[in-house]
C-alpha cells in the first residue's frame, strides 16, 4: 500500500497485522483524518476508512430545549444524515448506537442543563459505515475540547461463508458475508462500549472478533494520539 | 416509609438490595419474571400471540397480504415487522411519530428475523416475479415495565407459529391468483431465536430481566439472541459502560439457558389442541 503525501490533513498508515489466530487476515484500510475543517461547529472532523467517507460536526456545550434537559448532566443528540434521501429506521437504530457510546465516554455532569449535539453526514459508504461514524464522532468531540473519560474508536468484523474472520469489510464484502459484528471499544482497559451485530455466528467466532477488534483498536488509538500530537505541535 | 425513600433515592435504593444479591421485587440476580402466553388472541388476524413477562404486555398481529416480489430478490417474499410504543403503555411515550425507541425496535426485530433465518423467504413466493406473500408483523406493547426486545421477539415467535396461510393458485387463463380460504397450511419455522435483555449496573453487576426502573437507573443495557442450536443471531449493545470479555460471556452463557425454558414454553404449549389452547393461557 502507498502512503499518500500528506497533506494538511493527517493520513493513517495502513499496516498489516498478521494475527496468531487461524488464517484470518486483519488489515483494516488506509485510514486519515482531518479536524477543525468547519467554522462553524465546535469541533468538526473527517474520518475516512478505504473509499467510507463522514464528516462529523458537533456543538456544545450549548442551549437545550426545556423539555429535553436533564437537571444534573448534558443531553446529547446525534443525527445522522445519509447521502440521498432523508434519515430512516436504519439511521436511528445508528444513531442510537453512537449517542449511547458517546454519552458513556463524555463528561456530562460536568455541563448540566446543557446539551451536546453530534451531526454525522455521509459522504462515501462503502463498508463499515457505524464504525466510521463513530470514529469520526470520537475525532469531532476531541476538536470540541469536550471533556471525556476515555476515548473510543470502533472496529467492524465481517465472517464470510467459508468462516474466515476480515476485518473493516468493503461494501461488497459486507453483501457477501454470513454475520458482520461491528464493536466499539475504549481506550483505557480495551473493553468492548458497544457492540452490533448482524447474521448468526458461533460464541467462539464472537470471541475472535472482539479479540481481533481490540488488537486493531490499538492502532486506531495510536493514530489518535499522532495525529493530536502532531497537531498541537505545529501551534506555537 | 421505604415508598419515600425510593423516590427520593432510587438508586441508593435499589444498591441497598443489590448488595445483597437480590433486587427490589424478590428476585434473584439471574431470575427471569413468570412469562405467560396466549396464542390466537386477534381473530381477524391470520396468527397472533400475546405474551406477558412480568407487566411488560406485548401484543403480536401477522397479516399476510399479496403482492409483487421486490425486483431485487423475484423468488423471495418478505416480512415487515413494526413495533408500536403507543401513549397508553407508559408516560415517557408521547402520541405521534413512532420515537426512536420504537424505530430501534423495529430495525432491531427486523435484523432479528434475517439473522436468524427465522423463515425461508422463498416458501413466501407463489410465482417468480408475479405474486409473492408479505407478512405484516404488527408488534404493540400494551403495558411497559422494561425488557421490550425479549418480548418482541417470543410473541413473534409465538404468533409465526401460529399464523395459518390460505393457498392460492394463479388461473393460467386469466392470471388472476384465486385464494382458497378453505385450505391453510401453516408456515414453516426454522429457527427458534429467543432473547435475553441484561441491565449492568454502576459498571460491575450484572442483572437479567429488568425492570423499567432498573433500565432507567442502569449504566448499560445489553440483548443477546440465540438460536436452539446455540448460535449466537445478534449481540445488541447500544453503548453504555463497557462490559470485560468474561461478563460478556457469563450473559451468552444465561441467554442460552434461557433459550431452552422458552423453547419447551413454546413449544409444549403449541402441541396442546387449539380449543384447550384458547381457554388457558400457558404459565412458565
Amino acid at each position: 500500500m502507498t502512503l499518500k503525501s500528506a497533506s494538511c490533513a493527517t493520513r493513517g498508515l495502513c499496516l498489516r497485522t498478521m494475527t496468531e489466530l487461524d488464517q484470518s487476515c486483519s488489515v483494516l484500510r488506509e485510514y486519515g483524518s482531518e479536524q477543525s475543517l468547519l467554522s462553524k461547529p465546535d469541533g468538526s472532523s473527517t474520518f475516512v476508512q478505504g473509499d467510507t467517507s463522514i464528516l462529523a460536526g458537533v456543538y456544545g456545550p450549548a442551549e437545550v430545549k426545556v423539555s429535553k434537559e436533564i437537571y444534573d448532566r448534558a443531553t446529547v443528540e446525534v443525527l445522522i444524515q445519509p447521502k440521498m434521501g432523508l434519515p430512516g429506521v436504519r439511521e436511528r437504530t445508528r444513531e442510537q448506537c453512537v449517542r449511547e457510546t458517546c454519552k458513556a465516554a463524555l463528561l456530562l455532569t460536568l455541563h448540566p442543563r446543557s446539551s451536546v449535539t453530534v451531526i454525522l453526514q455521509v459522504i462515501h459508504d462503502d463498508g463499515s459505515l457505524l464504525s466510521c461514524c463513530l470514529n469520526a464522532a470520537c475525532m469531532a468531540l476531541m476538536d470540541a475540547g469536550l471533556p471525556m473519560s476515555h476515548l473510543f474508536c470502533s472496529v467492524t468484523c465481517a465472517i464470510s461463508k467459508e468462516g474466515q474472520i476480515i476485518i473493516d469489510p468493503t461494501a461488497r464484502q459486507e453483501k457477501e458475508c454470513r454475520a458482520l459484528l461491528t464493536f466499539a471499544i475504549e481506550s483505557v482497559e480495551c473493553n468492548v462500549l458497544m457492540s452490533s451485530t448482524t447474521g448468526s455466528f458461533s460464541v467462539q467466532e464472537l470471541q475472535q472478533c472482539i479479540a481481533i477488534s481490540q488488537k486493531a483498536s490499538e492502532q486506531i488509538f495510536q493514530f489518535y494520539r499522532d495525529s493530536v500530537k502532531r497537531r498541537y505541535s505545529k501551534i506555537k | 416509609m421505604a415508598a419515600g425513600f425510593k423516590t427520593a433515592e432510587p438508586l441508593e435504593y435499589h444498591r441497598s438490595f443489590l448488595k445483597e444479591n437480590c433486587r427490589s421485587d424478590g428476585r434473584e440476580l439471574g431470575e427471569f419474571r413468570p412469562t405467560t402466553l396466549n396464542i390466537s388472541s386477534i381473530s381477524t388476524a391470520d396468527g397472533s400471540a400475546l405474551v406477558k413477562i412480568g407487566n411488560t404486555t406485548v401484543i403480536c398481529g401477522i397479516k399476510a397480504e399479496l403482492t409483487m416480489p421486490p425486483s431485487d430478490a423475484p423468488n423471495k417474499g418478505y416480512m415487515v415487522p413494526n413495533v408500536d410504543l403507543p401513549p397508553l403503555c407508559s408516560s415517557k411515550f408521547r402520541p405521534g411519530p413512532p420515537g426512536e425507541q420504537a424505530q430501534a425496535a423495529s430495525q432491531f426485530i427486523a435484523d432479528v428475523i434475517e439473522s436468524s433465518d427465522l423463515i425461508n423467504m422463498e416458501e413466501l413466493c407463489i410465482e417468480k416475479s408475479k405474486l409473492c406473500w408479505v407478512l405484516y408483523c404488527d408488534i404493540m406493547c400494551l403495558d411497559y415495565d422494561g425488557n421490550l426486545l425479549d418480548a418482541c421477539i417470543i410473541v413473534l415467535l409465538a404468533a409465526l407459529k401460529n399464523a395459518q396461510l390460505s393457498e392460492v393458485t394463479i388461473n393460467k387463463e386469466t392470471d388472476l391468483a384465486e385464494v382458497d380460504i378453505q385450505k391453510k397450511k401453516p408456515l414453516k419455522i426454522n429457527r427458534l431465536p429467543v432473547g435475553s435483555s441484561f441491565a449492568v449496573f454502576d459498571d460491575s453487576i450484572i442483572i437479567v430481566d429488568p425492570t423499567a426502573e432498573e433500565e432507567s437507573l442502569s449504566t448499560a443495557l445489553l440483548t443477546v439472541v440465540t438460536d436452539e442450536e446455540d448460535r449466537l443471531c445478534a449481540v445488541h449493545k447500544p453503548g453504555g459502560t463497557s462490559l470485560s470479555g468474561e461478563k460478556l460471556q457469563h450473559c451468552i452463557n444465561r441467554a442460552i439457558t434461557r433459550n431452552k425454558e422458552i423453547s419447551k414454553l413454546v413449544g409444549k404449549y403449541l402441541s396442546i389442541c387449539p380449543e384447550v389452547r384458547r381457554a388457558i393461557p400457558a404459565p412458565l
